[in-house]
Order: C-alpha cells, then sequence, then structure tokens
C-alpha cells in the first residue's frame, strides 16, 4: 500500500478546506486536500449569496466568481407585506463554483497540493491521536497518509470527525433539507433579495429569490428536517414556481442538507480540528455558511501550522481554535440560533402582524430588539424566549 | 429495509448528515447503505430533499 506523509491532510475541498489548507501552507506546513469528488465546486450544494463584509476579507468580489451584487434584501410576510432594507455592497450572489476553484487555487499557489477523487473512508490512530487517514484513490486504490493534523472539512455528512469519536450528527429539526433552481425568463427586480417566511410554504425555513441579472434569478427553499417527512422541498418549490414564475425555464437545479445549529461544544482533539458545515459553524438563523466556514479555515490554518512547529499537536494546545471561534462568531451564532426559535414559533398571523409593524417604522429603528418587541405584542407567552435571546 | 431510486439521486449528502449510525457511503457519483448496520430509522428517507430513498418492505 502506498503511504505518504505530510504536516496537515484536510478533508474536503470547500471554502473551509481550501482556507484551512492556504492558512497552514502560508505558516510553513506540507499541505494536502483530499477531495471526494472528481471535480473542486461540484456539485454545488444549495445557495449562492454571501455576505458582501466576509467575502471581503479575503478578497475582491470581482470578476468570474461574481454572478451578481446584492444591494438590498427584502423580507416578506406571509400575506405579502414586504420589510424592505438597502445596503450598497451587502451581498453577493456567487458562482460558487467558480468561487470554490478559485479558493483551491489560492490554497494551492500557497504551497497545498490538492488531489481529487480521494475518498476518505478512515482514520489512522496513534494511540489516542490522530494521525493520518485512509482513502480511496480515483475509485480503485486503497491508500494511507500520515499527517500530524488532520482538518475535517467534509461539508454535511461530517463523518470524519465521528471517526475520532465527535458527535457530529444533526437533528432533525436543526438540519434545513433545500432544494434550489436557477430560473430563466422570469420578472424580477435585480439587485433586490427577497425572503419569503410562510409557515404553510415554507415551514421552518423560508423561500429566497436571488437575481442574477438578465431576467434570472436562484430560487430555492429550506425547510426544517421536523417537516420534510410529509412533503419534500421539492414539492414545495414546484408549487411555489407554478404560482409565482408559472413561465419560467430552468436552466438547472441543486440541493442540499444545511445544519442550522449551535456550534458543537469541541471542535478540536489531538491530531484533528473539525472546520465548517461538519463542525455546524453554519449561521443557524440564515443558513449561511461560506464565510463562516473561511473564517474557521482562516482560524484553524494558522493555529495548526503553529502547534505542529512546537511540536504539540494535543487537544489542549489546538483547542486555542475552539476559544478563538467561540469569541469571534461562536458566540453570535448561539444567538442566531436561539433567534431561529424564537421565528419557528410565530404562527403566520404573528408574521403578518409583526411585518405591518415594522414597514410603518422608519428602518434606522428596526433594530433587533425592536423587531422582537414588536413580534412579542402579538404572544406575551414568547417574551421569555426573547429575554433569553438577550439575557441568556 | 432502505431503498435507492440510484438515478435520481444528486450525491448532496444532507442522508449521510442525519444517520444515526453512519451506514451510508457516498461519494461522487455513488451512494449505497451498509444494509448491516442499517437500523430502518428512516431518518434518510425523510430528509431528502428530492425523494431519492424509500422503504422497502420484508416479505
Amino acid at each position: 500500500m502506498t503511504q505518504e506523509k505530510y504536516d496537515v491532510v484536510v478533508v474536503g475541498g470547500g471554502p473551509g478546506g481550501s482556507m484551512a489548507a492556504k492558512f497552514a501552507a502560508e505558516n510553513g506546513v506540507r499541505v494536502l486536500v483530499l477531495e471526494k469528488d472528481r471535480e473542486i465546486g461540484i456539485p454545488v450544494r444549495c445557495g449562492e449569496a454571501v455576505g458582501g463584509a466576509g467575502l471581503r476579507e479575503f478578497m475582491e468580489p470581482k470578476g468570474a466568481i461574481i454572478s451578481s451584487p446584492i444591494d438590498s434584501f427584502r423580507l416578506i410576510s406571509p400575506s405579502g407585506i414586504a420589510v424592505h432594507s438597502s445596503a450598497e455592497g451587502a451581498g453577493y450572489v456567487l458562482n460558487r463554483k467558480v468561487f470554490d476553484q478559485e479558493l483551491a487555487i489560492l490554497a494551492s499557489n500557497a504551497g497545498a497540493k490538492i488531489q481529487t477523487r480521494s475518498y476518505v473512508t478512515g482514520l489512522l490512530f496513534d494511540g489516542d491521536y490522530v494521525c493520518g487517514v485512509k482513502y480511496r484513490f480515483q475509485n480503485q486504490e486503497d491508500r494511507e497518509v500520515r499527517a500530524k493534523v488532520v482538518v475535517a472539512a467534509d461539508g454535511v455528512e461530517a463523518r470524519v470527525g465521528r471517526f475520532a469519536g465527535f458527535k457530529t450528527v444533526t437533528k432533525m429539526k436543526d438540519m434545513e433539507t433545500c432544494y434550489q433552481v436557477h430560473l430563466a425568463n422570469i420578472d424580477v427586480e435585480d439587485g433586490v433579495c427577497d425572503f419569503l417566511l410562510s409557515n404553510k410554504k415554507a415551514p421552518g425555513g423560508y423561500i429566497w429569490v436571488f437575481p442574477k441579472g438578465n431576467r434570472q434569478a436562484n430560487v430555492g427553499i429550506g425547510i426544517s428536517g421536523k417537516f420534510s417527512a410529509e412533503k419534500s422541498p421539492k414539492k414545495y418549490l414546484d408549487e411555489y414556481i407554478a404560482e409565482r414564475f408559472p413561465n419560467a425555464s430552468e436552466i438547472n437545479s441543486t440541493l442540499g442538507g444545511v445544519p442550522c445549529d449551535k456550534t458543537l461544544s469541541e471542535i478540536s482533539g489531538n491530531g484533528i480540528v473539525l472546520v465548517g458545515d461538519t463542525a455546524h459553524q453554519v449561521n443557524p438563523m440564515t443558513g449561511g455558511g461560506i464565510v463562516n466556514a473561511m473564517k474557521a479555515g482562516r482560524i484553524s490554518g494558522k493555529i495548526i501550522a503553529t502547534a505542529i512547529k512546537e511540536g504539540n499537536v494535543s487537544k489542549k494546545r489546538l483547542s486555542e481554535y475552539d476559544r478563538e471561534w467561540e469569541k469571534t462568531v461562536g458566540k453570535i451564532n448561539e444567538r442566531f440560533y436561539k433567534i431561529k426559535e424564537f421565528t419557528m414559533k410565530l404562527t403566520d398571523v404573528q408574521l403578518d402582524k409583526t411585518a405591518e409593524l415594522l414597514v410603518e417604522m422608519p428602518p434606522e429603528k428596526r433594530t433587533l430588539f425592536n423587531v422582537f418587541k414588536t413580534a412579542v405584542r402579538y404572544q406575551p407567552a414568547l417574551i421569555w424566549e426573547v429575554t433569553k435571546i438577550f439575557f441568556g | 429495509m432502505i431503498g435507492i431510486k440510484q438515478e435520481k439521486c444528486d450525491y448532496c449528502g444532507t442522508c449521510v448528515g442525519v444517520c444515526p449510525v453512519d451506514c451510508i457511503e457516498l461519494s461522487d457519483s455513488f451512494i449505497q447503505i451498509v444494509h448491516k448496520i442499517c437500523i430502518d430509522c428512516d431518518l434518510c428517507i425523510k430528509i431528502c430533499p428530492i425523494e431519492v430513498l424509500y422503504k422497502v418492505e420484508k416479505n
């Protein structure tokens, strides 16, 4: 059996894996990225929208990675009341495949080696330390590669962490099951992203319309796994499209699952760290995970490189990543999780009434606190939930 | 037992993420359920975005 040796093996060539690889390689360690698919960036697994500020931390938002800019958002209530907010450069709809490939190229330019068609089937252990992975290369050859640190960035499947004993399984209620189509020949306002909340049309989630210019848009849905047994997200979306865009043509469809949860309580162990969806680092309210995974990759990549140079890759040493994550994003995500739980308790009537009041409120007064104060007016029983959001 | 409509699957991996016993192998254009490990909890059927998985009644 072929046995190779690297300082770091990254499992998964998505945004989290590529950024962990880039920042580790830049800091002077040898990195191998194993991607199971035959091409980086496909299949695209849902959602291509990303926040502008987060993206600009990593790259200039220009060129082929961008499909179209977003400069305003509309939150639409079940009966169709739209709450508008705008901000220039607020976000972008990406060409996700090109974007993921660009990130892999950045990692590669920093010195990491990227290898596709490499499906990780297990971990190697030295005592209670992870010390490499077993993988199937090009669907025919079993290989092993030893590493001082393994980065599990294997996405929603989250198997690599499980191999090391992390509890990465997503609860049904927190798994948003999603379906999206790229539609052409539709009447849609460019630059405006719509988020439609409705317990009837998208239970435990929302429908989105992200315009791509030239009478095109990504139209998608995510619903909570708590509700998907009765009706799949595809069925919900097909109904919505038939009603709203009856003359549309479908250019492609993508699908996927998003763990909308708090971050796992532990994201590092002896010789291993977890990055991105696999670590439940998605914003649990919006389901946006691209920038969060990149941030986690950046934090962990630097820490891993330093730890390897110090000759100490123990859980204790690597848990600097846990603490750094908690400080920068983890804490915020905990609050977003509570907001998600709160929103899921609102009925369609309450959502409509809240939207009505928000529309009358001047945009600068639409703070998170005022939004909740408004929502609670129609369901006093939720005061406790709001208290948890702000003080819990 | 769980059945798979192979030609329908898009390999998104959502089923793998909710499987409590880690009995689904999935890569690129390959999906397989390891029936020896599967406990027939049906969570994969319930979560699939496009209804690829289905229940096969035992005779």
